[in-house]
């Protein structure tokens, strides 16, 4: 057994391990880079698709965006591992910035939520606009019902609608409350495949593909509001938090330029996010 | 939504959508064969090692080496994602959400099934030629290279079985690589992403993909690892 090809065929192997791994590390982009936790909603709706070439090539600034449910974004934000959080559910962003995790949260835009149902509309929602009542018909027939149960914008908001109906979940919980604990696309599938009724955000509804027989069946009512706020994450607490190019991205977002950018985006010319960062206490 | 499936595998592909697909399965096969690499550096040498020596307790030691084959990757992925996040004891080197992390994550995954499979090849290859070797005066450790090139054959399904399962695994690297587009997204990962967007006939078709870009990738092995049979008589 010649020597010489055992001694190549290890270093051979140590080469590639260690080759790669530079490579996998400088893959990076040399220009600057920012991580922004955001929401699955704001991602399978296409906006970050839409919006981030736009603000890449005027500031130079590439986004990372992670998405996740609006609790795990912010939880993301709390240990350090993102520069921004853009997240919506004012209640827990109002959490973050009292424990310290940001200094300042501006509003960017809404949308709305709807609540999605199959055709055959077993609970007799349909075209109705009082989504408490809805809610409540729901529940009186029992009618099969998806809930992302993921500590998500969307979950916290479906969780405060149903106090408004006046029903207490943890007694009418049963059978056909089905908590998946999965983003907003993975519920309205859910949601298609055994025709159940599931709370989404507009957005995310129109980007969807895989619709089955499922249809809006309460739009309109103004307790489905969705507000969206942008945070920078406290460089007091994490010195390593690219404060600089992250209040960059935020002002551009609340800017007149982002602005106009989030209400360009449309889906069969229907508009998804209207932009209200001017709006006080939004 | 036909069009899908058709403009995926490069029909009519526009420009940026085929870059941006060549950009994941890049992506994808530099994670995993750089985890590949890195896991035979560490796994092969153990697995041979474990092999020939006999010490108190090796049993143990082989069956939790088995049982890790089985690690769930999902728990590999909370693990490496604690330990890299900034709050983390390695957060400092600032890893997480980066393809190092995806790279970090399948390496562990894969490293008990290079060790395991080397393992009981090299243990079966010392009970053939232990006796030649150590008449030629190596010991057992210094018998570990020549046994690794004897088996390089064998040892090259265990590596197979490794990328096997780094290439098909979602579970780790959507949590510590984030799934960022044009940064750490991935094949598996893309196919979560499009599953949930409901967009099934393009998730399918990546996945038609992944699973001819395995066999393409087996088969080359097999064929090298023939002719190479053959060379070396």
């Amino acid at each position: 057994m010649p020597q010489i090809f055992r001694r190549t065929f290890i270093a051979g192997l140590a080469t590639l391990a260690l080759g790669g791994m530079a490579t996998a590390q400088t893959a990076a982009p040399t220009d600057t880079s920012i991580v922004v936790a955001s929401t699955t909603s704001t991602q399978d709706s296409g906006l970050f698709d839409h919006l981030l070439p736009i603000f890449t090539a005027k500031t130079g600034i590439a986004v990372k965006v992670v998405a996740q449910g609006t609790g795990q974004a912010l939880d993301t934000g709390r240990r350090g591992d993102a520069d921004v959080v853009f997240v919506h559910a004012k209640a827990a962003e109002e959490k973050f910035l009292g424990e310290g995790f940001s200094k300042v949260r501006k509003p960017v835009m809404y949308n709305d939520f709807v609540l999605i149902g199959p055709k055959a509309d077993p609970a007799g929602v349909a075209g109705t606009k009082d989504i408490a009542a809805a809610l409540g018909a729901i529940v009186a027939k029992k009618a099969p019902f998806v809930s992302r149960g993921d500590r998500s914008g969307t979950h916290m908001a479906e969780l405060a609608l149903w106090k408004t109906a006046g029903v207490d979940l943890e007694k009418a919980r049963g059978e056909w409350y089905r908590e998946i604990g999965q983003g907003m696309g993975a519920a309205l599938n859910t949601a298609s495949a055994m025709n159940a009724y599931v709370l989404a955000d507009r957005g995310t509804w129109l980007n969807f593909k895989n619709r089955g027989d499922l249809r809006i069946s309460v739009e309109g009512d103004k307790r489905l509001f969705n507000q969206y706020g942008v945070m920078v994450v406290n460089p007091d607490k994490f010195p390593h938090v690219k404060a600089k190019e992250a209040q960059i991205f935020v002002d551009w977002l609340t800017g007149p330029d982002g602005q106009k950018a989030i209400a360009d985006y449309k889906i069969g010319g229907e508009q998804l996010f209207f932009p209200n960062a001017d709006q006080p206490g939004a | 939504m036909d069009e899908a499936v058709v403009s995926t595998f490069g029909f009519g592909l526009s420009d940026p959508a085929l870059a941006n697909l060549l950009q994941i399965v890049g992506l994808s096969l530099r994670v995993t064969l750089t985890a590949l690499a890195l896991a035979a550096v560490i796994g092969l040498p153990l697995g041979a090692l474990i092999g020939i020596s006999r010490f108190p307790g090796r049993k143990a030691v082989i069956i939790v080496v088995n049982a890790l084959m089985g690690l769930p990757p999902v728990v590999v992925g909370l693990v490496v994602y604690l330990t890299l996040s900034r709050s983390g004891p390695l957060g400092a080197l600032g890893l997480l959400f980066t393809p190092a992390a995806m790279v970090v994550a399948q390496t562990i995954l894969i490293v008990p099934i290079v060790v395991a499979l080397s393992r009981q090849t090299i243990e079966d290859l010392w009970g053939e030629l232990g006796e030649h070797l150590r008449s030629l005066g190596l010991t057992d450790v210094a018998a570990v290279p020549t046994l690794l090139w004897e088996g390089r054959f064998a040892l090259a399904t265990a590596l197979l079985a490794g990328f096997g399962r780094a290439s098909a695994e979602v579970g780790s690297v959507i949590i510590v690589g984030g799934n960022i587009a044009g940064f750490t997204r991935t094949m598996t990962t893309t196919i979560t992403l499009e599953t949930s967007k409901g967009d099934l006939p393009l998730a399918l078709a990546l996945g038609g993909i992944l699973i001819c870009l395995t066999i393409a990738l087996n088969a080359g092995a097999f064929a090298i690892s023939r002719v190479g049979a053959r060379h070396a008589g």
